[in-house]
This record gives C-alpha cells, sequence and structure tokens, in this order.
C-alpha cells in the first residue's frame, strides 16, 4: 500500500469537534456541518422510532384476515402515517443530512460546508415541519395515505390534511436548502488537486440527489399549497365537484414523488460504492460509468412520473410513453450493479459489518430494481398496481436499498463520527438478522399481491392470510435486528474502542485526520495527488487479460 | 387455487393468460439475474476473501467493452418486456365492438351496477362467459378502482367523468371485485364478487330479476320530467335546442368553429356544463343540472340520448318489463343510495 498522508495537528490534541464547545447552546447554534449531521442523526432516528412503531401496528393488525386489532378508521391512519413519517421525516434526509453533511465538505478536502448557517437553517426548518407533523398526529391524525389522493383529501377526509401537509410543505424547505448547501459546496470548495473525476462516488451521487432536491421539491410544495387552498377555500383544483381535476393532482404528486424515491436511494448507492471500493480495497470498476449513472437517473427519473396512472385512465399512448421511459431509467441502474460486481473481481475482500450491508445492498436493489420491470411493464403493472407487489416492491427499493445502505454507512463512518469503534461480532450478528428478518417480510408480498391482495386493506380474504402471518414473523425479526445497533451504537459511545485516525486503513480524505476530526475537519489544507480509491500506485494497475488491447483506463 | 400455496390467482378472462405468461417472462428474468449476481457475488466473496491483513490487489482499469455489452443486453431484454407490455395493454384498454354494457358507480363503500336490460345489483355482478362486457364507470365522490384479479384487469373509477374497461370471462365461477384505490374508512370492505354464469344459466338469472325498466327507458322519463323535452323535442328531434336523435357517435359542429365528437363526456358535459362548448346556431340558454341529477341518473340519461342514436338494441321501447317493481326485494339498498 502506498503510505498514507496524514493532516493531524503537528502537536497530539485532545480538542474535537465533539468536545470542543460544552452546553446545550454550543449544539443549537453550531454551525459546524459535523454537529449538524449529529443533531439531525438524532431527529432522524426520533422519526424512524415513530414510524417504526406504525409499521409495527399495521403487521399486527394483519396477521388475522379480520380487522380485529384496530378499527378500520384507526388502520387507515397508521398506514398513512407510516408512510408520511418514514419518507418525509426518515428516508429523504436520511443519508443526505447525516451522512452527507459530515462527510461531503471531509472528502473533498473542505473546512465547511459553503453556507454553514444555511446548514443549520435547514435543520431548523426540517424540526418545524416535523413538529407540526407530530402536532397533527396527536391531534387526530391524517388517513389520507401518504399519497393524499384527491378528491378524498380536499373534500371527503375529517382528519388534520392541512396541518399534516404544512408539515411536509415547511420540511421540503429543508431539502431544498441542503441541496443547495451540497451543489455550491462540491462547485467551489474542493481541496486543490480533487478534480471532478477524483471525487468519491459519494460525492457524485449527493450531487445527483441534490439536483433532484432542489428541482423536484418545489413542485411538492405547489402541490401541498394547491391541496390546501382547495380543502380551506374551496377553490376548485382537484376536485370534480368544484371544477377541477382530481387525476391532476396525481400528475404533480408524482412528478415529485417519483424522483424522490431517487433521493432515497441515490445517496445509498453512493455509500454502498464506498463500502463495495474501500472493503475489497479495489478501484471502481469503471467509476465513470458509475458516477455519470447518478446524472442520468436524476435526469431521466423526472420523466417516468406516468407509469402512476397507468390504470387511471390516462391515454394508452401516454401509457406507452411512460412505460419506455422507466424501462430505460432501470439501465444506469443495471450499469451500476454490474460494476460493483465486476469491481470484486480479483480483489481483497474483508467481511466487517459494513460490507455485509454493501453485500446485501446490491442482492436487494436487484431484486428490488428488477420486480420494477414488472410495474413498468404496461400490461401486468395493469394486474399488479395497488396491490401489495408494489408494497413488496417499494420496500425492497426503500428499505432494501435505502436503509441498508444507510445503516451500512453509519457502522463504516461510525469510528470518524463518534472516535469509537461498534462491536463488530453484534455488527455482522444485527446485519444477518436483518437481511433474513427483511427478506422474510417482504418476499411473501410479492406472491400476495399477484394473487391480487390490495394494498391499504385492514381486513383481508383468508386465503391470503399465509403471506400475512410470513410477512408479520418476518416483521418481527427485522425490528428485533434494529434494535441491536440501537442499543450498540449508543453503548459505544461510551464503552467502545478508541478508533485510530484510519481504522480501515483506506486512502479517502476523510481518514486522513483524527477520530473524531477537529472543528476545521483538517490542520492543513490538503493537497490531493491521488485517483479516488488509490489502494495501490498507478503503474500497478492491471489489464484484464482477456479483454487485451481494446481496455482503456478511465 | 389448487395447490397449497397458489403463485397465481384463478385464470378466468380471455386476457389472464396473456397477462400471466408476461408474468412468467418476467419472473424467469428476474430470477436468472438475480441468482446470477447472487452467485457471482458469492463466488467473488469467498474466492478474493481477504488472506493476509495488508495485502494490496493490482487495481484493474474499467473496460468501455464491458460497459458496453451491459448496457445494451440489459436494454435489450428491457425492450421485449416492454414491446409485449404494450401489446397486451393495447388489448386490456381498447374497448370492443359490441359489448354488453354494464354501468358501474362507485360510492364510499359500495359497488352499485346496472345492466343494460334494467336490472341492479349491488356489490355484485352476473355475466355470462363467452361475451365480452364492457364498464361504463363513474363516481358518486372519490376515486375508486374496479378490480378483478381473475381477469387480470382493473380501471380507476373517476368522478366527474366515465372511465371503461372490459373483458371476456371464459370460466364460470365467483371471483372478487376488490376496489383497488384507497376510498377512506372502509376501503377494506368494498369488495364484491363477480359471478360468472352460463349462458342458458345467466339467461335464467336475468329473466327471474327484471329491473325497474332499462336504463334508457328510465332516462326517457327523466328527459321528460327533467324538462329536457321542452328544447331538444318529445323525442330528441331539437327545437330551441340541439337535436339529439342520432347524434350519439357522430361528429358536432361548435359556436367556435371545432368540431367535437359526441360521446360520453361530451354529453355528460354537457348537461352539468352545458355552456362550456355550445353547439354552433344555438344560444347559451341551457341551466345547468349539476347537483340536481345523480350520477346513476346521468348514466340513464347517457343511456337514452345513446339509444336515440340508431343502432342500438337498448331501445326505450323494450323498456320497463312487467314485472320490474317486483323483482326487486322490498326494501332492498337500491333505494336508498342516494
Amino acid at each position: 500500500m502506498r503510505p498514507i498522508e496524514y493532516y493531524e495537528p503537528p502537536i497530539p490534541s485532545k480538542v474535537n469537534y465533539i468536545n470542543a464547545q460544552y452546553g446545550l447552546k454550543s449544539w443549537l447554534l453550531t454551525k459546524d456541518h459535523k454537529r449538524i449531521a449529529l443533531l439531525y442523526l438524532g431527529s432522524i432516528t426520533f422519526f424512524f422510532f415513530i414510524g417504526g412503531i406504525y409499521a409495527l401496528m399495521i403487521r399486527l393488525e394483519l396477521l388475522t384476515p379480520q380487522g380485529d386489532f384496530l378499527q378500520s378508521a384507526t388502520y387507515n391512519k397508521v398506514f398513512t402515517q407510516h408512510g408520511i413519517i418514514m419518507i418525509f421525516f426518515f428516508l429523504i434526509p436520511s443519508i443526505p443530512a447525516t451522512l452527507g453533511n459530515f462527510l461531503v465538505p471531509m472528502m473533498i478536502g473542505a473546512k465547511d460546508l459553503a453556507f454553514p448557517r444555511i446548514n443549520l437553517l435547514s435543520w431548523y426548518i426540517y424540526l418545524l415541519g416535523g413538529v407540526i407533523t407530530i402536532y397533527a398526529l396527536l391531534a387526530g391524525g391524517v388517513d389520507t395515505g401518504w399519497t393524499f389522493y384527491t378528491p378524498f383529501s380536499t373534500t371527503f377526509s375529517n382528519s388534520y390534511v392541512v396541518a399534516t401537509g404544512l408539515g411536509i410543505f415547511i420540511n421540503g424547505f429543508s431539502s431544498i436548502l441542503t441541496g443547495l448547501n451540497f451543489i455550491v459546496t462540491i462547485h467551489t470548495m474542493r481541496a486543490p488537486g480533487m478534480t471532478w473525476f477524483r471525487l468519491p462516488l459519494f460525492i457524485w451521487s449527493h450531487y445527483a440527489t441534490s439536483l433532484i432536491m432542489i428541482l423536484g421539491t418545489p413542485v411538492i410544495a405547489i402541490t401541498v399549497l394547491l391541496l390546501a387552498f382547495e380543502r380551506v377555500a374551496r377553490v376548485g383544483i382537484f376536485d370534480p365537484a368544484l371544477g377541477g381535476d382530481p387525476i391532476l393532482f396525481q400528475h404533480l404528486f408524482w412528478f415529485y414523488s417519483h424522483p424522490a424515491v431517487y433521493i432515497m436511494v441515490l445517496p445509498s448507492m453512493g455509500v454502498v460504492s464506498e463500502l463495495i471500493a474501500n472493503f475489497s480495497r479495489k478501484n471502481i470498476f469503471g467509476y465513470s460509468f458509475v458516477a455519470f449513472s447518478s446524472l442520468a437517473i436524476a435526469v431521466f427519473g423526472f420523466l417516468v412520473w406516468g407509469h402512476h396512472l397507468f390504470v387511471t385512465s390516462q391515454s394508452v399512448y401516454a401509457g406507452m410513453i411512460f412505460s419506455f421511459l422507466s424501462f430505460a431509467v432501470a439501465i444506469p441502474s443495471a450499469i451500476k450493479v454490474f460494476n460493483w460486481t465486476a469491481t470484486l473481481y480479483k480483489s481483497s475482500i474483508s467481511y466487517d459489518t459494513p460490507m455485509l450491508y454493501g453485500l446485501g445492498f446490491i442482492g436487494l436493489f436487484t431484486v428490488g430494481g428488477m420486480t420494477g420491470l414488472f410495474l413498468a411493464s404496461l400490461a401486468v403493472d395493469v394486474h399488479l398496481s395497488d396491490t401489495y407487489f408494489v408494497v413488496a416492491h417499494f420496500h425492497y427499493i426503500m428499505v432494501g436499498g435505502a436503509l441498508m445502505g444507510y445503516l451500512g454507512g453509519l457502522h463504516y463512518w461510525w469510528p470518524k463520527i463518534s472516535g469509537r469503534m461498534y462491536p463488530e461480532g453484534w455488527g455482522r450478528f444485527s446485519a444477518l438478522v436483518i437481511f433474513v428478518g427483511f427478506n422474510l417480510t417482504f418476499l411473501p408480498q410479492f406472491v400476495a399481491g399477484y394473487l391480487g391482495m390490495p394494498r391499504r386493506y385492514h381486513a383481508y380474504p383468508p386465503e391470503f392470510q399465509v403471506f400475512n402471518v410470513l410477512s408479520t414473523a418476518g416483521a418481527s425479526i427485522l425490528g428485533f435486528g434494529m434494535l441491536i445497533p440501537a442499543i450498540y451504537f449508543v453503548w459505544s459511545m461510551r464503552y467502545g474502542k478508541r478508533a485510530e485516525a484510519n481504522p480501515w486503513h483506506l486512502p479517502g480524505l476523510e481518514w486522513r485526520t483524527p477520530s473524531p476530526p477537529p472543528t476545521e475537519n483538517f490542520a492543513v489544507t490538503p493537497i490531493v495527488t491521488w485517483e479516488a480509491y488509490e489502494f495501490a500506485p498507478p503503474e500497478e494497475t492491471q489489464v484484464v487479460g482477456k479483454f487485451g488491447p481494446e481496455l482503456e483506463q478511465i | 387455487m389448487q395447490s397449497w400455496i397458489p403463485l397465481v390467482p384463478d385464470s378466468a378472462s380471455t386476457l389472464s393468460w396473456k397477462v400471466d405468461a408476461l408474468y412468467f417472462y418476467l419472473s424467469g428474468v428476474t430470477l436468472f439475474f438475480s441468482l446470477l449476481i447472487s452467485a457471482v457475488l458469492i463466488f467473488f466473496v469467498i474466492r478474493y476473501r481477504r488472506r493476509t491483513p495488508y495485502e494490496i490487489p493490482r487495481p484493474i482499469a474499467g473496460s468501455h467493452k464491458l460497459e458496453t455489452l451491459w448496457t445494451i443486453i440489459p436494454f435489450v431484454i428491457a425492450m421485449t418486456m416492454f414491446g409485449w407490455g404494450a401489446q397486451v395493454y393495447f388489448q386490456q384498454y381498447k374497448p370492443p365492438a359490441n359489448a354488453i354494457e354494464v354501468y358501474v358507480v362507485g360510492k364510499q363503500w359500495m359497488w352499485k351496477l346496472q345492466h343494460a336490460t334494467g336490472q341492479r345489483e349491488i356489490n355484485q355482478l352476473h355475466i355470462p362467459v363467452g361475451r365480452k362486457i364492457k364498464l361504463i364507470m363513474t363516481s358518486e365522490d372519490v376515486i375508486h378502482d374496479f378490480f378483478v384479479p381473475a381477469f387480470r384487469t382493473k380501471m380507476d373509477v373517476v368522478p366527474g367523468k366515465y372511465t371503461t374497461m372490459w373483458f371476456e370471462a371464459t370460466t364460470p365461477g365467483t371471483y372478487h371485485l376488490f376496489c383497488a384505490e384507497y376510498c377512506g374508512m372502509n376501503h377494506s370492505g368494498m369488495t364484491g364478487s363477480i359471478i360468472v354464469m352460463e349462458p342458458r344459466e345467466f339467461d335464467n338469472w336475468l329473466s327471474g330479476n327484471a329491473g325497474s325498466g332499462t336504463p334508457a327507458s328510465q332516462g326517457q322519463q327523466l328527459f321528460q320530467s327533467l324538462g329536457c323535452a321542452s328544447c331538444h323535442g318529445q323525442n330528441g328531434e331539437g327545437g330551441r335546442g340541439p337535436t339529439l336523435a342520432g347524434i350519439y357517435g357522430q361528429k358536432t359542429q361548435l359556436q367556435t368553429g371545432e368540431s367535437v365528437s359526441v360521446d360520453d363526456s361530451y354529453v355528460r358535459e354537457s348537461i352539468l356544463n352545458p355552456q362550456a362548448k355550445l353547439v354552433a346556431g344555438f344560444g347559451a340558454i341551457m341551466p345547468t343540472f349539476q347537483g340536481q341529477v345523480s350520477e346513476d341518473q346521468l348514466l340513464q340519461l347517457l343511456a337514452y340520448i345513446k339509444s336515440l342514436a340508431g343502432g342500438q338494441t337498448q331501445a326505450p321501447a323494450t323498456a320497463g318489463t312487467p314485472a320490474a317493481t317486483n323483482a326487486r326485494p322490498a326494501g332492498s339498498p337500491t333505494q336508498n343510495l342516494k
């Protein structure tokens, strides 16, 4: 391995970003991106816990075909709130606002994000949105589904639609500001020598994510605003009784909410690129293809919203165009999967917990992505839309994809973030439990879906029970698996082994400074002279014999 | 559902095996690639496990040839899925000629159906095998969705407009009808059954369940009682208002110079919002009937106007079978639907 150049202070110092200042005020008014990342980490964990309790209630209710655990009105609120909390307050901010906030400046060799005050503001906006949403839940909840379809949401629902909408509306601005901050930071604050093609792929995927956040989020804000206008002021926009068009809402909603899926999964893909390369000590195979496929996903992701409307009486020809584009957007994802797999060829693979999550991601994301093709395929979607097949598919993407990446990343960077090691044995054990529990929960739902079990059903025909029993059993294993890291992460903050600056022996910039890093990240500004994932000197680069002369170095 | 854990639902329409065939193709490709990726991953993970803590593998440059290969192959496979799916989708949603029409109104939380011959049903639909059935659907409140897994088809039922779907059942039996679009509190109770019968049985059922007149004849009565006849003529021949006889399915000239084809949605719009698309030569004198006619009545008026087009089998003259009032059990919920 090449000698790694560290940017540690000349005299070792015990001062880092965590103990640089004390007191509540030093946290609540901090402008340090690392501290703000921790504020986010605490708040999204809180929301994840609430969303998880709702998930548990859903699975308990569906254990039996009769609606016997919850009343139908309660059940409708529970699945609605599960979706709203998990999507808007956990998944969308999860990786960008915690790992991204912490690592984007560190990976490019910057002292902070471009706009530290805006970064803090975005957390407060998130918190305000969260508090308003929690108020709506406590005041009586909302029962429209996280999709808020009109005219049910504007005219017929007797629940706290406007308050919840307000929470989501406000929360959106925190996304926009985070995206803005990342784009400006990546453009302007890279360390000398950190060229675009030396950026870790984590940065590329956050760049692509930020584009979606800035371009897509205003649309959901407008949509929620229009919904509130109609609900409060009875301005006819969506309700046909007032002269509106209910399908228009679905176009607007999915114009944001489909790209929002990529807000959740692109950062996770960035994490997985880091995990695969670093835990196999290998440069990513086809770096530029992986980088540009993120941008391709971000761009094409805006053109496929109509595949949510194949059964709404949308024009058959529009359906065909959206189906074609949906198949097209699957290709960049496939390219990523192939390149990650090829990276492992003739590498040196360690079985540390983060790598287990990285490998798990590839398997689960492959299933999630391929089952997406069923739903992009028009004729099969007609049968499958609004069934449990859809539920299983998007959980494979959002939990199997986004959440696995988040957990993998959290383990990987935990030594840097906290300065402590997590217990490796427990880490591997829980990764395995989560993988098994997840698959047992959601694989049976594909079958139940094709058999015709509709989603959002409080009670269901008895022939579907076997699948629901399997799901509920899986969910309890999954929930148990999630509790283990929750416990040992907290435990490790005090009792974990102290982490060295570079416990994994990696070349990335974030590992060339102490753990936890000082407030200014690097004692001196790093000068980058190496490529991304450069474990060995470039002259050793091997050309795969079989493909001989056609191979080019990228 | 023969096996202990079935993998496909009952298959009971002319289209269901076509959807199943595509589904099996997709499943096959998915299984193949998921297993391939997993197998390669597991092989690499074992074969290239780290043997000594300080080993550094030689870096490998990427390969444009491989990248091209694994861009083109998935794209070609994806396009076969796209083409196949689009072809079957066309068949699913292309309205067939000479189908039996059934009117469907969804409301929180029940399905109201009326056959062209007048029979009304709630949460049940009796149909014969071997005949194409076309549903003309709308909703009184929120969006619902008419989903019959055994027929592999569904369509949203949207307030304020008519959507259509069709199927041709192949196997007698009783099949699930689900509302597949979340519609509020009792969404999961908005279910019913599709009862597919042999044609002769179906004819027996029809004659034993004659309704209170066909939709067209009920539409004709409404046409009189709502005062439509005073402007559009006793038999829709026109007057102060444009003629309605023979107009359905044709094109008509608007005041703006545009022409519009007279279909379900145009008729609906002209009743609820008459000023929107005025026929050339007529003034804006018709009042709106928004809020005065129910969705059921709108469908009946539509059926009447269709019957005036000629060539339709549902002429109002055949309306009102004698058994009309007796057929429906007393206290039937149809009475209290609104």
